[in-house]
């Protein structure tokens, strides 16, 4: 943890960094825990709806066609679904596979 | 100290010197609440402020929210410095000392866990602008005036197709940069693009991505992400860091950093 020093200088974070880096680190990243003082979750979540239209236009970018993040499976919902169906269907054929070289490799065991 | 104790991190113990007089939210002094052998790093908050009532009102506040996003983020910052810090949500407040220490001893586990896997590891964010990425009126306004009604669609077409070019080839950079970035980081995770007026610069953002990288190779890193800069005409790669681990105190896969909207409470350790 003496490390420091071999940090480059920083870019940006602290002072400078724009405000909506500091927002979504802040806002939507970092731990959760339930304090004392209990903020609805509700309230919090309509501020980052409302944060994210100024912050974030992710669908003015859909309608460009940039939309490459969204099949990113941590990001999701969707992705994780196709993910698994991709999967499903990858485990379906590997077993395909290993059933037809059951067969085969009984032969071998009978052949000695 | 009186009032409420508002939590900007929890981390191991440390002998490095902070910052002389870190001040926090409200330029309220912090201090270091040693608990279980880790340490929540906290400041007295007003109720005036931080109760129920006014804190939700605060929160609709984009100017309060500003501010106090920035001291929350000052402290995180100089915590980076020195150690590795589990950086808490923001506004995470308790009512005294008390409460804190219980926090600590419910999360004590799970705090751990995050503090051993983030150990010595710092965030690198990047983001890719296209330049000129918006409609520009001026230009098509400046264009050669067209002769016919066929040279008028032929004039849009190009200029559709152009754009539709400039788009395709900012997937393309942005996939294979983050690639390469995403090779050399032990994890990465991708954020919803920004761009609003809150955004420095000009541009439209294709490629919003957190690195975590240990601190010892961070010079390399910046160093790649560098060499990247003038490799795309057209396209600005901007660096931000090195943050504490916000983007990783979930583990891959829980689905934090959800691009939906969706409120996770996956990562919740209480």
């Amino acid at each position: 943890m003496t490390t420091a020093s071999r940090l480059p200088d920083p870019y940006g974070s602290g002072g400078g960094a724009n405000l909506a880096d500091i927002l979504e680190r802040v806002l939507d990243k970092g731990i959760v825990i339930a304090g004392d003082i209990r903020i609805n979750l509700l309230d919090i979540e309509l501020l980052t709806i409302k944060l994210r239209l100024i912050v974030a236009s992710v669908d003015k970018a859909k309608e460009m066609g940039i939309d490459w993040w969204e099949s990113d499976p941590s990001l999701s919902s969707g992705a994780r679904r196709d993910e698994l169906a991709r999967e499903n269907a990858e485990l379906r054929e590997r077993l395909a596979r290993l059933e037809q070289l059951e067969p085969g490799r009984a032969r071998e065991e009978e052949a000695p | 100290m009186t009032g409420l104790r508002y939590v900007y991190a929890v981390c191991r113990p440390f002998d490095a010197p902070l910052q002389v007089q870190l001040t926090g939210v409200g330029g309220a002094p912090v201090k270091m609440l040693a608990h279980h052998g880790l340490v929540a790093v906290v400041s007295p908050v007003p109720e005036g402020d931080f109760a129920e009532a006014p804190l939700r009102e605060h929160l609709e506040d984009l100017d309060w929210l500003g501010a106090t996003a920035r001291a929350h983020q000052q402290v995180v910052d100089a915590l980076t410095a020195v150690t590795t810090p589990l950086p808490l949500r923001l506004a995470t407040v308790f009512r005294d000392d008390s409460g804190v220490r219980v926090m600590i001893e419910s999360g004590e586990e799970a705090f751990r866990r995050t503090l051993d896997r983030l150990d010595g590891r710092v965030e690198w964010g990047v983001k890719v602008y296209v330049e000129g990425g918006e409609e520009q009126p001026e230009a098509a306004a400046l264009a050669a005036k067209p002769a016919s009604g066929r040279d008028y669609l032929r004039q849009r077409r190009n200029r559709a197709q152009e754009r539709e070019d400039k788009w395709r080839a900012a997937e393309r950079f942005a996939t294979r940069l983050h690639g390469t970035l995403a090779a050399h980081a032990e994890e990465s995770r991708l954020h919803a693009p920004q761009n609003s007026p809150l955004t420095r610069g000009s541009g439209h953002n294709v490629l919003n991505a957190a690195y975590l990288v240990p601190r010892a190779h961070s010079e390399e890193f910046v160093e790649l992400v560098d060499h990247t800069k003038d490799e795309e005409p057209g396209m600005r790669v901007e660096l931000t860091g090195p943050w504490a681990a916000y983007s990783f105190v979930d583990p891959e896969g829980t689905g934090a950093g959800d691009a939906g909207g969706r409120e996770d409470t996956s990562g919740e350790v209480v």
